[in-house]
């Protein structure tokens, strides 16, 4: 029944799109398997958050508007991040308290948005996938994911029908492993603190993988543990489940 | 107290440099947190215990004038006196005023952090009154010419080891021979020195976690039973309270109260709750011979109203501090002024300025668990944000930040141009990054590389390769 898959529009985030595109890819098939029809609206850059995060309002809701028109239409738009995400569903609709009209908008594309491991599970119903990866991971679980959308049970279940693959929790597995966006460049000697104890964390779990649900989080940890010449591979989530493991972060030979 | 919220970098630098500090915030990670959590654990219904709790204060907020006056009608009608103080000038002359005329020579002081904002021991050591703090933590902090570095565990960023130290050079009268390695030895020595000074004092000031419109109290909790002495034994009892503090009935307050302890310290109840209701009655056993309470404002009926009224919820129970990845890594010191975390960034700015005090809401990631575990549900992330705002709006984060801002914004409110934009950085970055991998040094991005590698983009943007699978479908 081709005619009933739902239209899935990708909302590939901007650090997906210039640092990792084999996670929107990852997630293109994942979204394919599990039955949608996946469409990747040209007019789309980045969600906000660093408008939004450094208190530039005006700009913020120039980019919400812009998200908004090219993400209408769709049955569900899908973002491989929790984070974008959460901007979309938790915020857009508070940023636009005196433009009744565009907040309407913006609450109709946040009822339709999910972040990508949860809309498989919560909404498609995925209970497994055909993957396999050897390696023993820990999942970091990233802080908007989990507190914006609830995202904790869902990477686990899918996580644990990957062959090969065995997941071991990590301490404090839920704090925030220090990113925060411009957080991590204006704050950087406090953002560095934070993420030691994270990577800290990941190495006393015993896994030989990092995986987590946001592009910011990875880049912080896959960068913490190569200054300390760590062996640790890290990954977004989406490429282990679709079973496209190219290199990990910051290995060599990354040109796709 | 003097902010020195303008050198927070610095002072969070010199913070991550010291190997004590950061023995010793390693404790409140197994120590505060934890307890917190199985407290709750505990507790079924502990989210609609919240729920209450949040709706108390949010009535009492809504009708704060008509409680404070009812409050003060009540004191009134027991033989106390409430002072109506707008500013911390005015709550220490207050203070100041019923010390000389009750000829004070030294004052007892319970933990009070609306104290620590009106800078009143220096105020009163001044003007020739001798404050003693009389809870341990304070104490020590005293006696070392400290700030507090948490709000309800104020010595919290020293070592044992530290305050030992300081007992031996302050407490010269005492046998230089005798142990004090444990908790148990420092408590001891500690009695030992503050029994007298509760004895001797003219003057006992608390602070209050409670002010009770019904009944016209005011109540404190406390684990070292500190603040009872210091209520009870001089001749007179000032509480100092901001107006916030005041809940409607005795049976809020108690609702109040089983948020307050589990969240604060992972306990049911604290070891003692103390319930002051004006000076002492002719046929009381004891109990000061006045009562008074210092209502500061200081700022705060000016939230009222506006988006940062959910602030004056805060029941100062720390769990935001407790849980904070910021506070755990520099300690409450560093945010240079007395309240520290998330509470602290929120209300720092409303007290002082947000020139003064702009670093503070913009020291955190947004990781959100301090709203996640905030008893009073206070959106602290979103006030933090919405500093932000003003702050922007003002001009007042560097011109350099400020531009790189507007040009990123630029082309990302251009998909098109920032389509092209995107795929030439994956590409160059992608070539220069190639054989390592990642990077170790980058122009632009030395806060990051200065201790973290950069992973290397993959080579191309997804969008272009999107483009040119669509492309290649369409030929096909």
């Amino acid at each position: 029944m081709p005619d009933s898959k739902p239209r899935v529009a990708l909302f590939v985030t901007c650090l997906v799109d210039l640092f990792r595109p084999s996670v929107g890819f990852a997630a293109v098939k994942l979204l394919e398997d599990a039955g949608c029809a996946v469409e990747v609206p040209g007019a789309q850059s980045c969600c906000g958050q660093p408008a939004y995060n450094s208190g530039d309002r005006r700009s913020t809701q120039a980019i919400a508007r812009q998200v908004i028109a090219a993400f209408a239409g769709y049955d569900y738009v899908v973002v491989p991040s929790g984070s974008c995400g959460g901007m979309i569903k938790a915020h857009y609709p508070a940023l636009f308290a005196d433009d009744p009209a565009t907040a309407e908008q913006a609450r109709d594309l946040a009822g339709r948005t999910y972040e990508l491991v949860s809309f498989l599970v919560d909404v498609m119903k995925v209970e497994r996938v055909s993957a396999r990866y050897d390696g023993v991971a820990t999942y970091h679980d990233s802080c908007s994911g989990l507190r914006e959308l609830g995202v904790k049970s869902q990477p686990r279940r899918l996580l644990a029908s990957v062959e090969g693959l065995t997941l071991k929790e990590m301490r404090d597995g839920e704090v925030c492993c220090g990113f925060g966006g411009t957080f991590a460049v204006k704050y950087a000697d406090i953002s560095d603190k934070i993420v030691e104890e994270k990577t800290d964390n990941i190495r006393t779990s015993g896994a030989d993988t990092l995986l987590a649900g946001d592009m910011g989080c990875l880049l912080n940890i896959a960068g913490k543990l190569e200054r300390a010449g760590d062996p640790t591979r890290v990954r977004h989530v989406a490429e282990v489940l679709a079973g496209i493991a190219g290199p990990a972060l910051g290995e060599p030979g990354g040109e796709s | 107290m003097k902010a020195t919220s303008r050198a927070f970098k610095d002072n969070a630098r010199r913070a991550l440099g010291d190997p004590q500090l950061q023995k010793a915030l390693l404790n409140l990670r197994t120590g505060f947190a934890e307890r917190r959590a199985h407290a709750v654990s505990q507790l079924p219904e502990w989210e609609k215990l919240r729920d209450e709790a949040v709706a108390i204060k949010r009535h009492t907020l809504a009708n704060l004038d008509f409680y404070l006056e009812a409050f003060e009608q009540k004191v009134t009608a027991q033989g106390g006196q409430v002072h109506w103080c707008r500013d911390a000038a005015e709550a220490n002359a207050a203070v100041l005023a019923i010390c000389r005329r009750l000829d004070a020579q030294t004052v007892t002081k319970g933990k009070s952090m609306v104290g620590e904002e009106m800078g009143l021991n220096d105020h009163l050591e001044a003007n020739g009154v001798t404050p003693v703090e009389t809870d341990l933590g304070e104490y020590i902090i005293q006696i070392r010419h400290e700030p507090p570095s948490h709000i309800i565990a104020p010595a919290v960023h020293l070592t044992k080891e530290q305050i030992g130290e300081s007992f031996r050079a302050t407490h010269r009268a005492l046998d230089p021979a005798r142990r004090l390695e444990d908790a148990r030895q420092m408590c001891d020595e500690a009695r030992a020195i503050l029994r007298p000074r509760f004895l001797a004092a003219d003057v006992g000031i608390t602070g209050a976690n409670f002010l009770v419109a019904e009944t016209g109290s005011s109540i404190i909790v406390t684990n070292e039973g500190n603040g009872d002495l210091t209520q009870t034994l001089p001749k007179a009892h000032i509480v100092l309270a901001s107006l916030e503090k005041v809940v409607p009935t005795l049976e809020d307050a108690s609702t109040i109260l089983r948020v307050l302890a589990r969240s604060a310290t992972g306990q049911e109840f604290s070891a003692y709750t103390t319930v002051s209701t004006g000076p002492r009655r002719p046929d009381d056993a004891d109990g000061p011979g006045e009562y008074h309470v210092v209502l500061l404002d200081n700022g705060r009926s000016a939230l009222l109203g506006g988006e940062f009224e959910d602030m004056l919820r805060c029941i100062r129970c720390a769990a935001c501090l407790n849980h904070c990845p910021v506070y755990q890594a520099i300690g409450g010191q560093s945010y240079g002024w007395v309240y520290p975390g998330p509470m602290g960034a929120v209300l720092t700015p409303s007290l002082i300025g947000v020139e003064a005090a702009g670093n503070l809401p913009n020291a955190s990631t947004f990781c959100g668990r301090c709203e996640q575990v905030c008893p009073m549900k206070i959106p602290l992330p979103r006030m933090m944000r919405h500093w932000r705002e003003r702050e922007f709006e003002r001009h007042l984060p560097p011109r350099t930040y400020r531009l790189g801002l507007a040009a990123w914004a630029f082309f990302v409110e251009r998909p098109a141009l920032y389509r092209r934009a995107a795929d030439w950085g994956a590409r160059i970055l992608g070539y220069v990054g190639r054989a390592r991998g990642r990077f170790r040094a980058l122009p632009l991005a030395a806060g990051w590389t200065r201790t973290r590698d950069l992973p290397a983009p993959e080579g191309r943007s997804f969008m272009s390769l999107w483009a040119e699978r669509v492309a290649a479908r369409k030929r096909a």
